[in-house]
């Protein structure tokens, strides 16, 4: 019975992660419009864009592989995956493959790697620098992402991503403690490294030698391109829902009833919109870091997400 | 007479014949003849192994003329368990090495040091006795530097390598024997049951036990040990690697099992730290010099550093946790590290026998040369890139299951019931998470660089563009290595439950099959089942892939001759990025550990400062331990033969007083 | 600029951008756009005159994103290639091949007089001659150069918003 409405959640969530990422980017890119003094292209546009590439004759290069065609794919599978396992409307966990934190660190790494093969199978000097830059940073990353959730995990005593939200569902007093509130700001670094938003990297960059993400999908068209835009921004839409979850846990579905998933997807709606126009109105604020200054901001990071771990052992 | 008895006398009679063949078959039959044997040799070891693993009992024993007992051969389960997994890299290597039969690869001496090598590696986990252990340990290593002495005896960077691997490896025989030697003489006996008597609480077990790691640890490649690797590895060809590489490393795992988990069980929790920081270190050192590493050989040889480091983690981990009375984790942190063994074991011999293939084909291993060989050989790319996703850690491959227990034994071990076990374990747990999540991701980095750079793209020299496919009897060990390292990872229940049997119920963890053949580790409360993870992703890609044919029948995909790339038109095949230019980030960010010479000469046009005619950049990264640690070493040993060579000028006059003197010594020490 | 007085300033200049005129026919073709139009520009080798204007189309006062335009960094990613300048002896196969590197379908828009004819230049030593003597252009927009209004007017039949 749970198994099934498991699914059934997991299955809301798909549909809803893939209507709502595209609308996320729309947001974020109108009230950064905004903010800028632009009318901006309203939060449809990308999937007006999604639509078009969809529609396009992709062009590749003779010596291109199958990597090409098959890493975008792979890229979008797996932000798919992340989407059906992570807690964002319900904390119901799928029979057998519960949302644990190393398998998800896991899911979205095939992601990473699938982009980064995809930048270097374009065998440009651009493709290369950025596939490079983006596995360098994803290397530095890992160890903040999980020592970050593993701080989270100690109150909960397990690494299952649901129960955790639950536990802070339950136990409200567990959100605001230090350990957590540490553990949360070294989590939030590390998913903006994660998905290339700055400072670590400018998503609307036209420089070549300041890409990151950019660099990998130049050579990339049509469908290979809306795969690959797709793939990440539902991985940027279901990081900033998990953050959400774990800052403001209200609202999600921990038992199955169809008035609670339309409770739950209304509310994970609005938290990831409110979130993704946080995001923005701080990135308005925000220069690129240097691509060797990124490594000392997420050293900081790490620092906070290992004194949260030993700090929840030691004086919790 | 047993069927495990029976097993290990087929093993010998094998021997016997792979030897006999070697020397006497002609050479164009030898490789054909000597490999065939030699895989059944191996697949005997897989036999034998298995009935030990299964419980199967029996002895063999050696008369010796030896004033002492009787070598006594007789695996146990966990023998039986490394018994398989060196037997099974072995028949991968030897299927390969039939079809990479060149002059040298093909001589007598390499096939008859090939079979004993393999005999050896598979009799040291059947040892009963301190003697038998050394004796098989010693036709390994000796089998091991006659193969690599037989490939290539011509090329004057062997030599040097050889040294080094000659004296690495007696050095670690020499701690070894030091350890076993204190222990035996703290038992009163030389057999493995004598030895398990012994307090590990007393300071002589210490003792041993520091010798016991550095021998057993030198011989798993680990920091400071490992500095025949990097030299000795590259020059092997792929299938003598992949021998050594996957499955002689996992003597040295097993040695330590022996130690931690046989003869001197629940040892303090220092010996854990140790184990662990040597683990860590190893494994960061080994992943940092794999990434920045250009030659591919040399990247897969650091990376069983990397790897090594990991398994030794996961060991110093459960004596640890066991020391602190946390139990469950402690036996998951071991069956953790059996796992990484097991799966290291798979990728790596598979890794380097793609690297062999890659070699054949287009005669180079340096990654900046090669290039776009995934669409010239299909099938070693395939496999190649499957092992490299298994060396990365990436769900399904067995890498990722056996890193993933490790991990949720780390993260449970620091509390049992909620209370904290120690302080020790509650700064030690997170430390050693963060030390497997940064080498994880230096691992996923040093494997796209490697999968990415050899075999995506376009070929970056002509060798690489004239590249082919390997023949079929090098493409079955390939993708044989390849299927193990997925099938490996979709079983990690039956697996976790069959590695938990092999290290006795003392230490067996509470795991059991759920689903199809996921695993359920009820002591430390995590579940996996990858196979529903594959049913799910599958699912999952069933929409995209009808999208992707309903836009794939609309639009059809053009090719253009170039990529874009800026919109020059000379744009050549080295414009591209290269290994070292993609690891370039990572030296400056760890510029202190890796310590990089670079030199940067600009050659100027005439006159003028502006106009450049050529920039001449090059950039070598050392290793530290070897430049830092064995130099020092090395030439104060130098030092000290220049200063003893003063005393040995030949003459008869200087030798004939060196005797006098002597004997005026001794006669004065004995009428004192 | 501290937050503060940045907020302010957001606050009385409100929006920069002016107000959108009424839009122009869909340019026949760009149907399959659906309001959705990457461009890719090109600087053949004009005297920079064009690309400034082209710049400011793309700015706050203009503002032609709001029209579903977006400029990007790649050929590949783009749908509308506009050039500006006629064509000089060294960037002919740039061209060429930026505009093979584009995927169908695509549009050409020559932006400025220079474009269209080569204007003043089109008797200079290093010019090749304009841009329709290499490439198919689709639209022409004429001036010397021309204003952004004019830029936008064409590029907003592209996507027709």
């Amino acid at each position: 019975m749970t198994g099934a409405a498991a699914i059934i959640i997991a299955l809301v969530q798909l549909v809803l992660f893939v209507f709502l990422a595209p609308v996320l980017i729309g947001v974020i890119r109108q009230v950064r419009a905004r903010l800028e003094g632009r009318a901006g292209s309203g939060i449809w546009q990308p999937w007006r864009d999604v639509r078009k590439l969809l529609a396009k004759n992709p062009v590749r290069a003779a010596d291109s592989s199958w990597m090409l065609a098959a890493g975008p794919v792979t890229l979008l599978v797996s932000s798919l995956l992340l989407c059906a396992l992570l807690p964002l409307v319900g904390t119901l966990p799928l029979p057998l493959i519960p949302s644990d934190l190393f398998v998800i660190v896991s899911v979205m790494l095939i992601g990473v790697v699938a982009l980064a093969l995809v930048g270097l199978d374009a065998g440009t000097a651009f493709g290369g620098m950025g596939s490079s830059r983006h596995m360098t940073v994803a290397a530095l990353v890992e160890p903040t992402l999980l020592l970050a959730v593993y701080a989270l995990s100690i109150p909960a005593g397990t690494s299952t991503l649901s129960l955790i939200v639950e536990t802070r569902l339950e136990n409200p007093a567990v959100i605001i403690s230090p350990v957590s509130l540490l553990a949360m700001v070294a989590l939030a670094i590390a998913i903006m490294a994660e998905t290339s938003r700055l400072p670590v990297d400018n998503p609307s960059t036209h420089l070549e030698l300041t890409m990151l993400h950019e660099a990998m999908v130049l050579e990339a068209s049509g469908r290979d391109l809306a795969w690959l835009e797709l793939g990440s921004w539902l991985k940027l839409a279901a990081l900033l829902g998990l953050l959400a979850n774990l800052i403001v846990p209200w609202g999600i579905v921990t038992d199955f009833s169809v008035l609670g998933v339309l409770v739950g997807v209304g509310t994970v709606t609005v938290k990831i919109l409110l979130l993704g126009v946080v995001l923005s109105v701080g990135e308005v604020f925000l220069a690129k870091a240097r691509l060797f200054r990124v490594p000392e901001l997420l050293a900081g990071s790490f620092a906070l997400g290992l004194l949260a771990v030993t700090a929840s052992y030691l004086v919790a | 007479m047993t069927a495990l008895e029976a097993g290990m006398l087929g093993q010998t009679l094998l021997l016997v014949v792979a030897v006999a063949a070697a020397l006497l078959t002609p050479t164009s039959w030898r490789s054909r003849v000597s490999g065939t044997l030699c895989t059944l040799l191996a697949a005997a070891g897989i036999v034998t192994g298995a009935i030990a693993l299964s419980g199967g009992t029996g002895s063999l024993t050696i008369p010796t003329a030896l004033p002492m007992d009787p070598l006594v051969l007789s695996p146990d389960r966990l023998g039986g368990l490394v018994m398989v997994v060196v037997s099974v890299v072995g028949v991968l290597a030897s299927l390969f090495g039939i079809g990479s039969a060149r002059v040298a690869s093909a001589s007598r001496a390499a096939w008859l040091s090939m079979a004993v090598f393999l005999y050896g590696m598979q009799l040291v986990p059947a040892a009963t006795d301190v003697v038998s252990f050394l004796l098989f340990w010693e036709i390994m290593t000796l089998g091991s530097t006659a193969l690599l002495l037989a490939h290539h005896a011509t090329r004057g960077t062997v030599a040097s390598a050889l040294v080094w691997y000659s004296a690495m490896s007696q050095l670690s025989f020499f701690f070894v024997l030091a350890g076993f030697a204190m222990l035996a003489g703290l038992a009163g006996g030389t057999g493995f049951a004598d030895l398990a008597t012994i307090d590990p609480y007393s300071w002589q077990a210490s003792v041993a036990f520091l010798l016991l790691l550095l021998g057993f640890g030198g011989k798993a490649e680990l920091v400071p040990l490992h500095v025949w690797v990097p030299r000795v590895l590259p020059e092997a060809p792929g299938h003598v690697a992949a021998a050594m590489s996957g499955a002689m490393v996992n003597i040295g795992v097993y040695g330590a099992l022996l130690v931690l988990v046989r003869l001197l069980p629940n040892g303090p929790a220092w010996w854990g730290v140790l184990i662990m920081v040597l683990g860590g270190v190893s494994a960061l050192y080994g992943i940092l010099q794999a990434s920045v590493a250009s030659n591919l050989k040399v990247l897969l040889a650091y990376s069983t550093t990397e790897n090594m480091g990991l398994v030794f983690l996961g060991l110093g981990a459960s004596v640890l946790l066991r020391a602190d009375n946390a139990t469950a984790a402690a036996d998951a942190a071991l069956v953790a590290a059996l796992l990484l063994m097991l799966s290291h074991a798979a990728f790596k011999s598979t890794l380097f026998l793609g690297a062999g293939a890659v070699a054949r084909a287009a005669g180079e291993m340096n990654l900046d040369r090669l290039g776009g060989l995934g669409s010239r050989m299909p099938w070693t790319g395939a496999a190649f890139g499957v092992a490299a996703m298994g060396a990365a850690a990436l769900p399904v491959t067995s890498g990722f299951v056996a890193e993933w227990m490790l991990l949720q034994a780390l993260i449970h071990g620091s509390r049992v019931d909620g209370e904290v076990v120690s302080v020790t374990a509650s700064v030690a747990m997170p430390l050693a998470v963060a030390v497997i999540a940064l080498t994880a991701g230096l691992a996923l980095l040093t494997f796209v660089k490697a999968y990415g750079i050899a075999f995506l793209a376009r070929p970056r020299s002509q060798k690489a563009k004239l590249a082919g496919e390997v023949p079929l009897i090098m493409r079955i060990p390939l993708v044989l290595g390849a299927l193990l390292v997925v099938v490996l990872g979709l079983l990690p229940g039956p697996l976790a439950m069959a590695v938990g049997s092999a290290v006795g119920p003392e230490f067996a963890p509470d795991v059991r099959t759920i689903g199809l053949a996921g695993v359920d580790a009820r002591g430390i409360d995590a579940v996996l089942d990858p196979t529903t993870f594959v049913v799910l992703a599958g699912l999952l890609l069933l929409p995209v892939l009808i999208a992707l044919f309903i836009s794939a029948r609309r639009p059809p995909v053009r090719t253009s001759p170039l990529p874009w790339a800026g919109g020059g038109s000379r744009l050549r095949p080295r414009m591209q990025y290269t290994a070292t230019s993609y690891a370039e980030p990572l030296v400056r960010v760890f510029d202190d550990v890796l310590r990089p010479s670079r030199d940067v000469e600009v050659t100027h046009v005439g006159e003028s400062r502006y106009l450049v005619e050529r920039v001449h950049v090059e950039q070598t990264v050392s290793d530290v331990v070897e430049t830092r640690l064995y130099r020092p070493v090395l030439n104060l040993l130098q030092r000290f033969g220049i200063l003893a060579r003063r005393a040995q000028n030949g003459s008869i006059h200087r030798y004939l007083s060196y005797s006098f003197v002597a004997l005026l010594t001794v006669l004065i020490v004995v009428s004192l | 600029m501290s937050v503060k007085r940045l907020t302010n300033l957001i606050r009385s200049s409100g929006r920069i951008a002016e107000p959108a005129p009424p839009a122009p026919p869909l340019f026949p073709g760009a149907e399959v756009f659906g309001g959705s139009v990457q461009v890719r520009f090109i600087n053949a080798g004009s005297g920079n005159d064009c690309a400034l204007e082209v710049q400011s189309a793309f700015g706050p006062v203009y503002d032609v994103e709001r029209y579903g335009i977006r400029l990007v960094a790649s050929p590949r990613h783009a749908d509308v290639l506009v050039i500006t300048g006629a064509v000089t002896r060294n960037l002919i196969e740039p061209l060429h091949r930026t505009i093979d590197a584009t995927p169908t379908p695509r549009f050409v828009i020559a932006v400025g007089d220079c474009a269209i004819t080569g204007g003043v230049f089109a008797a200079g030593y290093g010019v090749a001659g304009p841009v329709s003597d290499f490439v198919h252009v689709d639209l022409s927009v004429p001036g010397n150069p021309p204003e952004p209004a004019v830029i936008v007017a064409a590029l907003r039949r592209m996507t027709g918003r």
